[in-house]
């Protein structure tokens, strides 16, 4: 059959589906299999089902068949293509030139905390998201939440319209009715009307809502998230009296002590930067970061840490005070520690001693207030406050409240009928508020008029009467805070794609005046009266902010790369300078329906529109003293963020009344202790409906497309939860190895019916056993269970909001219940396993340090029977330097973006067929299950082997290799014999076994980036160096008459790791940095016994133990690491000979 | 048995050449534009650079189409009246783009550059045949990957001196001495054709 056909098939029957159920995308390729007709055709789709082979065609009749349906391809391979249009433009805009990328600086928030990003446009549609390399809280790189963040603006599902009681209605009505019941609720000073958003620090809409508080005093502002700041401000107030925000400076921290505190799943990405700028290991920096973790259950920090120690939540204050008293703060003994959890903190404080002023001791916002306040203590007795940990005014106005509080009163109002009108901005409470102060449809309805501005049709949106549609922030202006307080702008990258309104113009209608204006003028205006040049500190409460701390001029020159200021850009010079605002997509009142002719369209209103006029230049010169308002607006909009607007530094002192106040538990409900986190791809749900995060394995687990529950191996065993495995499934011994089982137990996952703080989760929790996990502790995680998120995320996972309580927001007690069923978990640890080989490669810093010569390997390069092929020209080679990698996932998500990367679905998951080119493995070290080491982190790509096993397998020579030494993957000569894959010892190729890619739904049509092609099915694909990103560098160097700069190419991967993992280059030039590393002792190529001679080489991860810890191991080099070659009594022959 | 392989012989013949015939790549046939637009009259005639229209032709991938505006600047005045340009003006007045058709259409996973190429000291001629006498353009090669690489294996007969690269009736045979040294001189810089001929150098 001629694919052609069988595509059509596919592609008919799944609009046919769609048509019927309503239901589309990726994850319905599991829900097909319900539909009988669908089960028919993917029976015989799988190619694996040799048993399907039709014993009435002999293979002789078969060969007669296929002949002819193969001439028949082969005539239709030359069609004579359709017709295409060219569609240039009527007034073209001087900058955009067609097919040539330009960057614009923006930024994204999440709670509260904004990241200053670089968004790549290709003709007016914004493709990739990167790090604004000056902007303080990102220095250049990114997150997960902000690589995926693009597909949420294309996410079909999105809300596209405003309406009311769920019919269409206009943004003219909307404001004449609010603007009614406005003017009806002023008589009283509007003691009926509540705003209610998530956390807020942009200063416009502070400055907004200050007005509407002077306009209508009686009305109430509520901030609420469930992610939220709560224990730190309350830590604060109890440590200094008064709420101040602390930021952390771990690029100046030898010793780090986190409190149950994840540093590297946070949405802060410098952390990260500045955490691996301490931690990196070179010839020339030979000392490296100690970083020591109490937690309660195992996080990416805990697998990074040198010294870890599993507690339960409970305890945590327990070990704050042992480590206090330990460093003569003072205040209440410990209670209840066990006595190695004494000694492994007595020896970690003698070792902070060593280190005063230049340690860090960070709390994790779940933990309670003593503990944020005992550490702020015990950073003031290390003498790190002002070096390394530096207090500044909260970010966010209201902070001396708690959320939980102001959300209580809220409720409490609604409940009494005091609130009369209900403004929900940007959240989701319906969803994610505590179970005793739910804010359920019940309560909804006691308030007469309800409006809900989101991006969503969500659970909250669903019980309003008015519903906004929110512009995502590629759409809007705003400014927002970063992690230091520096003012960030965000500004627009595309006309909004439906009639969205941002939450500045929705909170405009509730003003008196000027209530009908575009955010871009409610932004600029607001800055024309504000300090620009700011170079004097200012308060952050006074909306403005700015301090001369030094921050922002240390930032503007921390490129990643030497020699590389040019981070995102493949090009040289030009793509960084946006136009001035006239030639940016600006806001206009027009919503293009989303098609092929957006582009141009989309480009022509903003052409046509220009700059918009400023309506209030009066204010804007006096307060811009010096300095021509338009000029620096320009600058700040060009740059992302506001100069020297970083949060002035505060002085505060500890008052140690607090150490005597009990410390305030929840109620005992049941014998296991059970916290609660954030979900490492979908934050609090908000992402829920992000194909590309529910499908990223997440960092620990690799599981997709749900959330578990975790639970240590010992306490599993108690409870008898997934037992039907064997320990040596899991575990490797000395050996490092993946942390599996694929013979039942966690793949097979049991359900239970999960009871915390006396309410049951509604839906049968999946049990997860995880090594390192504190004994009697069960780990949930938010986010999932939503039942409105969209046609992705609707009904995955269990709900942990319906249990969670504003007295135990973090942790509690509880019970859980095996309810004899099973269910399946589709987790990709299992898949592409590599087995017991030399894989893995970690060391203690001193014991690599006296022997560095053991990690050698033997040459096997002369020993092909091919006479070498001589790479004269660029030698494209990478290295990856584990001992940096904290597992955050950015790069998945980075080559999901940039390579055009499609989702597949759980089922298809489960069938070990996701499409991610670049997969990140997690293994686990140590004999003791646990409490194990790690895992470790190791980014796993195509090795393009300068003689890969690949290419000779394939009988079409759809891969081959390029004169630079790329392995080239030709799609259109793939047949998908699929023989490449089964001979890739790696496992990076991955093979498109049905057509995963959507080509029909036009929002993803504008998405996808142009330079590389979108793969159909029976395809197989891998990573490619990012081919096109070396293409458009070289063209660019080739112009200009010079060779490719080392550090000019970066590949997606790269310029999004936060903590500079990955180094690509050119291996023939001797200075690049690439080919300096290759040099490294550490360097090593994964199975090189095989002599496959990869261009990707590692470099081993590095431990800086303790050597007085209780737990001190030395972490040995393994024998079967040693070189064959090595003198006697060094090294022994490798395990695996050739 | 001869029959057959002979006629499989003839077969395949028969198959390479309606493969290659224009009827498959659409050579040779001109296109029938939205306006009648002549590449004879404006360049052959009247002498304007292709740059004048086609503007990022050095600087990026595509060669750029003009937008409406560039139209404009000349007919704004010249033939403002005239019937055959109302389609321009209706564009320009309805700020409504042209749809016009492409004549040269690569397969989508070819990823050609012209910026390189007119770097590298090939003309347009090479490509889109001798414009500037057409009065409809047409596809003068194939574009098929064997032609494609007919060069990339051995580029230097196809790279011309600087002033010559837009000049699409330039005759070879009249090359200068100067030019000659000027074309050596950027043959010498043109990569390996094992590096022209990679894959990755076209696909991605």
């Amino acid at each position: 059959m001629p694919s052609k056909d069988n595509k059509q098939n596919f592609a008919s029957l799944r609009s046919e589906i769609l048509a019927q159920s309503g239901k589309q995308y990726w994850r319905s390729v599991e829900e097909y299999v319900d539909a009988p007709e669908f089960a028919e055709f993917v029976k015989s789709e799988y190619p694996s089902q040799a048993d399907q082979w039709d014993n009435s065609l002999s293979r002789r009749n078969f060969i007669k068949v296929m002949g002819a349906s193969l001439a028949l391809a082969g005539l239709s391979g030359c069609v004579i293509q359709p017709s295409e249009k060219i569609v240039p433009y009527v007034r073209q805009n001087e900058e955009l030139l067609p097919g040539k990328p330009l960057f614009f600086a923006t930024a994204m928030s999440l709670g509260g905390i904004a990241n200053g990003l670089l968004a790549k446009s290709y003709d007016g549609r914004p493709i990739k998201i990167e790090g604004n390399p000056e902007h303080p809280g990102t220095l250049g790189s990114t997150d997960v939440w902000s690589q995926a963040s693009i597909l949420n603006m294309y996410d079909p599902d999105r809300s596209q319209e405003i309406t009311f009681r769920g019919t269409p209605a206009t943004w003219q009505t909307f404001m004449t009715q609010v603007r009614g019941a406005i003017e009806a609720n002023r008589a009283d000073g509007g003691a009926g009307v509540r705003f209610l958003t998530e956390t807020i620090t942009s200063p416009t809409l502070v400055a907004q809502f200050s007005q509407i508080a002077r306009e209508l005093p009686n009305s109430k502002w509520v901030q609420y998230e469930p992610i939220n700041n709560d224990n730190a401000m309350t830590g604060a107030r109890l440590a200094f009296g008064t709420p101040v925000h602390t930021v952390y400076k771990f690029d100046l921290a030898d010793k780090i002590v986190t409190l149950d505190k994840d540093l590297f799943s946070d949405f802060n990405v410098r952390y990260m930067k500045d955490f691996a700028k301490k931690r990196t290991f070179s010839q020339e920096k030979q000392e490296i970061n100690r970083l020591y973790a109490v937690e309660t259950t195992l996080t990416l920090t805990g697998a990074k840490a040198d010294h870890r120690l599993a507690v339960k939540p409970s305890q945590v204050s327990e070990v704050a005070k042992a480590l206090a008293t330990a460093l003569g703060v003072g205040g209440a003994a410990p209670v209840g520690l066990p006595a190695e959890a004494t000694n492994w903190i007595a020896a970690m404080a003698r070792d902070l001693q060593a280190s005063r002023g230049r340690s860090i001791v960070v709390p994790g916002e779940s933990q309670s207030p003593v503990v944020h306040a005992l550490a702020h203590a015990i950073n003031g007795a290390l003498g790190n406050v002002g070096q390394t940990v530096i207090y500044t005014d909260p970010l966010s106005p209201a902070s001396d409240r708690p959320q939980v509080e102001q959300l209580r009163e809220l409720i409490a109002d609604i409940d009494g009928g005091r609130v009369k009108m209900l403004v929900i901005l940007g959240a989701n409470p319906v969803y994610n508020t505590p179970v005793d102060l739910k804010l359920n449809p019940d309560r909804l309805n006691k308030v007469p008029l309800r409006v809900h501005l989101g991006q969503y049709i969500d659970e909250t949106a669903e019980h309003c009467h008015w519903h906004v549609s929110e512009k995502h922030y590629l759409e809007t202006w705003g400014d927002a805070r970063a992690y230091d307080g520096t003012v960030s702008i965000v500004q627009p990258l595309i006309e909004p794609l439906y009639g969205s309104k941002s939450i500045h113009e929705v909170v405009q209608v509730f003003l008196r005046e000027n209530f009908d204006k575009t955010d871009y003028d409610i932004i600029r205006e607001f800055w024309q009266t504000q300090n620009l040049n700011a170079s004097a500190p200012r308060p952050v409460a006074a909306a403005t902010s700015g301090a001369a701390n030094g921050n922002a001029a240390q930032n503007a020159t921390g490129g990643r790369t030497p020699g590389n200021a040019a981070v995102n850009s493949q090009n040289a010079a030009g793509q960084f300078a946006p136009a001035p605002s006239g030639n940016q997509p600006g806001p206009t009142n027009q919503s293009p329906q989303p098609s092929a002719a957006t582009v141009n369209q989309t480009a022509q209103n903003a052409g046509a529109q220009g700059a918009p006029a400023p309506t209030q230049t009066g204010t804007a010169t006096t307060n811009n003293a010096g300095g021509n308002f338009e000029d620096a607006w320009r600058r700040v909009v060009h740059d992302g963020f506001v100069p020297n607007s970083a949060a002035a530094p505060r002085t505060v002192a500890v008052n140690p009344a607090f150490l005597s106040q009990p410390d305030v538990k929840p109620a005992n409900t049941g014998e296991l202790e059970i916290s609660i986190r954030k979900d490492p791809s979908v934050y609090d749900g908000r992402f829920a409906n992000n194909g590309w995060l529910q499908e990223l394995p997440k960092p620990l687990t690799k599981t997709t497309w749900e959330n578990v529950a975790f639970v240590s191996p010992r306490t599993a065993e108690r409870l008898g939860l997934n037992q039907n495995k064997e320990e040596n499934n899991y575990v490797g011994g000395e050996e490092g190895t993946s942390f599996v089982n694929t013979k039942g137990g966690n793949l097979f996952s049991d359900l239970v019916r999960l009871d915390y703080q006396g309410t049951e989760i509604q839906k049968d929790v999946p049990i997860w056993i995880a090594p390192g996990q504190p004994d009697d502790v069960v780990t949930i995680f938010m986010g999932y269970g939503r039942t409105r998120a969209g046609r992705v995320g609707t009904g995955l996972g269990y709900n942990v909001f319906d249990v969670r309580r504003s007295d135990a927001m973090n942790y509690g007690t509880g019970k859980i219940a095996k309810t004899g069923a099973q269910t399946t978990i589709a987790s990709t640890q299992t898949h592409f396993n590599m087995e017991e080989r030399d894989i893995i490669r970690v060391a203690d810093i001193e014991v690599f340090k006296q022997h560095p010569e053991k990690w050698q390997q033997p040459e096997h390069y002369d020993e092909s029977m091919y006479p070498r092929f001589e790479y004269n020209g660029n030698k494209w080679g990478m290295t990856i330097d584990m001992n940096n990698c904290v597992g955050c996932n950015a790069c998945v998500i980075a080559c999901q973006s940039e390579n055009n990367i499609p989702v597949v679905g759980k089922e298809q998951i489960e069938r070990s067929r996701e499409m991610h080119w670049l997969r990140i493995d997690a293994y686990f070290t140590g004999d003791d299950v646990n409490n194990p080491k790690g895992p470790h982190f190791q980014p796993m790509l195509c090795q393009h082997c300068e003689q890969a096993p690949c290419e000779p397998v394939c009988p079409v020579h759809a891969t081959v290799h390029s004169a630079e030494g790329l392995n080239d993957m030709v799609y259109n000569r793939c047949v998908g014999t699929r023989y490449c894959s089964n001979n890739c010892p790696y496992k990076v190729r991955r093979f498109n076994f049905l057509l995963y890619q959507d080509w029909d739904t036009p929002q993803y049509k504008l998405m996808r980036n142009p330079e590389v092609t979108v793969r159909s099915r029976g395809v197989m694909e891998k990573c490619t160096f990012c081919t096109q990103r070396i293409a458009a560098a070289r063209i660019e160097a080739e112009k200009d008459g010079r060779d490719v700069r080392d550090g000019e190419i970066l590949t997606a991967c790269q310029a999004a790791c936060p903590t500079d993992v990955f180094s690509f280059g050119d291996l023939n030039d001797p200075n690049s940095v690439v080919a300096k590393q290759k040099k490294d002792p550490r360097n090593y190529i994964l199975l090189n016994e095989l002599n496959t001679q990869p261009r990707t080489t590692y470099l081993a991860t590095l431990k800086n133990q303790n050597q007085e810890m209780p737990d001190y191991k030395a972490l040995q080099i393994p024998k079967n690491h040693a070189p064959e070659t090595a003198d006697e009594g060094k090294g022994e022959p490798t395990e695996s000979g050739h | 048995m001869v029959s057959v392989v002979v006629l499989a012989g003839v077969a395949g013949y028969v198959y390479t050449q309606v493969a290659r015939s224009s009827y498959m790549t659409g050579a040779f046939i001109e296109k029938q534009q939205p306006v009648q637009f002549s590449h004879k009259h404006h360049t052959g005639d009247d002498g304007i650079d292709c740059r004048y229209c086609h503007s990022t032709v050095e600087t990026t991938a595509t060669a750029g189409m003009p937008p409406t505006q560039t139209c404009m600047n000349c007919h704004n005045q010249l033939w403002a009246d005239s019937p055959y340009l109302e389609p321009i003006r209706a564009s320009f007045r309805e700020n409504k783009p042209i749809q016009w058709e492409r004549v040269h259409d690569l397969p989508e996973y070819a990823y050609f550059n012209h910026s390189i190429h007119v770097s590298k000291g090939v003309g347009c001629a090479s490509c889109h045949g001798d414009v500037a006498n057409m009065p409809a353009v047409y596809q003068a090669n194939t574009l098929q990957m064997e032609w494609c690489l007919s060069c990339h294996r051995d580029p230097a007969p196809n790279i011309r001196p600087k002033s010559e690269i837009y000049n699409t009736s330039w005759d070879p045979s009249q090359i200068t001495p100067d030019q000659r040294r000027e074309v050596d001189e950027k043959i010498t810089h043109l990569r390996s054709s094992s590096i022209l001929t990679s894959c990755s150098t076209c696909h991605r």
